[in-house]
């Protein structure tokens, strides 16, 4: 074990939320920042030859390699866990940026009720008529603390959107439904696709309120606070699961490493694996890693950020024996509580003329927040809690992935002439109506340490204990059914919902929205983390990330995430660094 | 080391882009008598013939267009066996190995590769059955991790970039009114609509003037 020179502030992963820890605290004093990221190095040029789809839509060449670590999954506590062997469900990035270079660029704001969920849900429907195992809460922070930091992150990325609640004002063509937003989007919204065109308008006529998805890939030219211009989105294609070419999609590597570049009192180290975070009598003393060559390192360092992906937060600070495991028996501990994915559904709606759907954009489409939250519900049999948007996205149709995609029943085999003529006639004759749905937390679901599998360097891996229950299946029935609606008005042909009962797999992509594990609280018993992302018995620990989320919302969470690390950055710049004690 | 295999082709299957990272190294073929001869990584040359036939009842050519021998399937396959996805390089295998649910999807210990030898032996001399005959063979096993793999390479063979050894010529590509990666829809995504539009395909190093580098190609 070599022991390294000490640094100031250690920050553990180097994708959105590590870096941009890093760029604030440099800019803000002259401490000593050092980022240590697992992966690789990345850089612009490397993108100009990555939009294969085989490689990285299909292969998942941007994403952690599941040879070196994984997690282990299991639907109830009956059961044993098995290893996720290969992606499936979700798509943990590595190397500069992590997954904030190969995401969407969805960025939506969370709607205000979202922060004081148990709040809400209690005064609107009573203690008796929650399920009892429900275990959401309250975030510790509101969306008016917020609404400046989310101004920052769109600011820094230049979302591209259009208002619909501008100081109060509600304006059609926007969300109509969103929290008050003090300023327009930096840019405006990227074009319309054939298929978000015709979405768009069967919903407006069906009296909904449909606004473009805010996107992190630019409409148009634009120049960020920090300086930083990006050129326009040119809807290639080739965007989810790719970094991009032009550097229209904003992505950690564009935006972030060209600033702190030219910052002296910062360091970033690729290939240093940290395994462990170092404690004593309630400080943290440093961080252990291993290098590329498998030599092993000490670095102390005064402040620690832990700034990883949900999975390895929760799992590093179980491995580094921080907080106390939650035990879903007992209801007692915080660390790995409230682990939340995304409730989705899927209604494919099929054309009689082709939709040219190989042009798109990580997040081109339209989409409906008229049944987002509890929007509309009254608590009537049948109606779930909560529900999420409904949206038609055109993110650029690769031709191997949607290849034999048809009306079901179209043919009987999966293979042979008969097949092969029908998957010609359906190809680029269909679109997909999805929910982004709002997954609750319940006592069950929850994140440990495998007693079984290990990583490659003998440590355990991560184990999620996940199931739907009832109210996700009532979730995807009630949007399956709008979906239905929908694609009728659309004039398609569509194939019924039939998976709304099925157990979670680890297999389909769902969304890598993962959530919960180390989540904030206002108090120690009900959360890992304070309001300001601090650890409630570590104060020179700060966890940033979805990990924070006590549940999820129905929004893809990177803008809040972001919009959380500008809040508990300023925490740490303003008043933790003068004091370096419990900011509660 | 064990004899280098080759496959051979009619020249005419060959098209212009499809040969620069044979092997991965440049080797330039000589057409001779109206055939090349292509080394394979993988595949014994009887294996190769297995396995193009098989592909070739999977997405036949027949009268909605050419099909997986035209698009050289069998190559991508080669390639893909021999390389890191063929060995597991990116898949977690340590055990214990359990059966699970199938939401949990394969949980065998054999590698893609290894897969295919064993599948291999179930075909037998499948090149020289009849078509119906294949047909029967191919239902036969139909519920086979094996076959599920060697259906969904089919499919990747087809439509791959040609840098992967497939789509011969773009012939997939064309097939399907795919136009390959393009560097810019901008002035074309909002316009078209309920029209095929679609441009004359091209391959990624043709788009972006220099090769890129296939994950099959990785060493170690």
């Amino acid at each position: 074990m070599t022991n390294l020179k000490p640094v100031d502030v250690a920050i553990i992963g180097g994708g959105w939320t590590g870096l941009l820890t890093a760029k604030e605290i440099t800019a803000k004093t002259s401490l000593s920042v050092a980022v240590f990221e697992r992966g690789g190095p990345r850089k612009l040029p490397d993108y100009a030859v990555t939009m294969d789809e085989l490689d990285y839509n299909i292969r998942l060449r941007m994403m952690q390699n599941t040879a070196e670590e994984t997690i282990t999954h299991r639907h109830s506590l009956k059961d044993s866990a098995v290893p996720v062997r290969q992606h499936g469900s979700f798509h943990p990035g590595t190397g500069t940026g992590g997954a904030g270079e190969h995401w969407g660029g969805a960025s939506f704001r969370f709607l205000p009720d979202v922060f004081t969920l148990r709040t809400h849900l209690l005064q609107k429907h009573g203690v008796a008529r929650l399920p009892e195992d429900l275990s959401i809460q309250d975030w510790a922070v509101t969306y008016d603390d917020l609404e400046p930091r989310y101004w920052k992150a769109e600011q820094m990325m230049g979302i591209s959107g259009k208002a619909g609640n501008l100081r109060g004002q509600k304006i059609d063509g926007g969300n109509i439904f969103e929290g008050l937003r003090q300023q327009e989007y930096p840019t405006p919204p990227l074009k319309h696709s054939y298929a978000s065109s015709m979405f768009e308008a069967a919903v407006r006529r069906m009296g909904y309120h449909p606004y473009p998805t805010p996107a992190a890939n630019l409409s148009e030219p634009y120049k960020n606070p920090d300086g930083i211009q990006r050129g326009a989105c040119q809807y290639c294609g080739h965007c989810q699961r790719y970094g991009c070419m032009v550097g229209a999609k904003a992505q950690p590597s564009n935006l972030l490493m060209p600033v702190l570049g030219r910052r002296k009192n910062f360091e970033f180290h690729t290939g240093s694996w940290v395994r462990r975070i170092v404690h004593k009598d309630g400080r943290a003393t440093g961080i252990q890693f291993t290098g590329e060559n498998g030599e092993e390192f000490f670095q102390p360092a005064s402040t620690i950020v832990l700034a990883s992906f949900t999975l390895n937060n929760t799992r590093l600070l179980l491995l580094s024996k921080i907080g106390t495991p939650y035990d879903p028996n007992n209801r007692k501990g915080t660390l790995g509580r409230n682990l939340t994915h995304q409730v989705g559904t899927n209604t494919r709606v099929f054309f009689g003329k082709p939709l040219n759907a190989f042009m798109g954009a990580g997040e081109l489409g339209s989409r409906i927040s008229d049944f987002d939250g509890d929007i509309g519900f009254t608590g009537a049999e049948g109606e779930p809690l909560r529900l999420g948007m409904i949206a038609l996205s055109i993110n650029g149709r690769p031709p191997i992935g949607s290849f034999g995609v048809m009306p079901q029943g179209a043919t009987k085999s999966n293979w042979g002439s008969e097949w092969k003529k029908a998957a010609l006639e359906w190809t680029d004759r269909w679109a997909a109506i999805g929910l982004s749905g709002e997954h609750l937390a319940w006592r069950q679901n929850y994140m440990d340490l495998d007693p079984t599998y290990t990583d490659k360097f003998g440590d355990p891996l991560l184990r999620f204990t996940l199931n739907w229950t009832d109210h996700e299946y009532k979730q995807r029935e009630f949007a399956e059914q709008i979906q239905a609606k929908v694609a009728r008005e659309m004039g398609a042909k569509f194939d019924e919902g039939r998976r709304s009962r099925d157990r979670y797999n680890v297999i389909n992509y769902q969304s890598t929205h993962i959530q919960g594990g180390a989540i904030m609280g206002t108090s120690p018993e009900n959360s890992v983390v304070n309001r300001y992302l601090q650890h409630w018995d570590v104060p020179n620990l700060f966890v940033i990330g979805a990990s924070s989320f006590p549940q999820n919302a129905a929004p893809n969470p990177t803008l809040t995430v972001l919009a959380l690390t500008y809040w508990a950055t300023e925490a740490m710049t303003d008043r933790y660094f003068k004091h370096p004690e419990k900011l509660i | 080391m064990k004899r280098r295999e080759f496959l051979t082709l009619p020249a005419a299957a060959i098209g212009g882009t499809l040969l620069y990272t044979l092997a991965g190294e440049p080797i330039r073929l000589q057409a001779q008598n109206g055939t090349v001869k292509v080394p394979l990584r993988f595949f014994t040359a009887d294996e190769a013939k297995v396995i193009t036939a098989a592909c070739a009842r999977i997405f036949p050519s027949d009268s909605s267009g050419p099909g997986a021998t035209e698009a050289n399937v069998v190559i991508y396959i080669d390639r893909q066996l021999a390389g890191p996805y063929g060995r597991d390089k990116y898949r977690y295998t340590k055990g214990p190995w359990v059966e699970s649910y199938p939401e949990h999807g394969y949980q065998g210990k054999a590698s893609p590769s290894e897969t295919y030898r064993e599948g291999l032996k179930t075909l037998g001399d499948f090149a020289g059955l009849s078509p119906a005959d294949q047909d029967a063979k191919l239902r036969s096993i139909e519920k086979s991790y094996f076959f599920q793999l060697l259906r969904q390479h089919t499919i990747e063979g087809m439509f791959c970039d040609p840098m992967h050894g497939g789509n011969a010529g773009l012939i997939g590509w064309q097939l399907a009114g795919y136009p390959g990666p393009q560097m810019s829809y901008r002035n074309e995504v909002d316009k078209h609509f309920g029209q095929p539009w679609r441009p004359k395909p091209a391959s990624l190093e043709q788009i972006a003037g220099r090769a890129g580098k296939p994950w099959e190609d990785e060493k170690g």
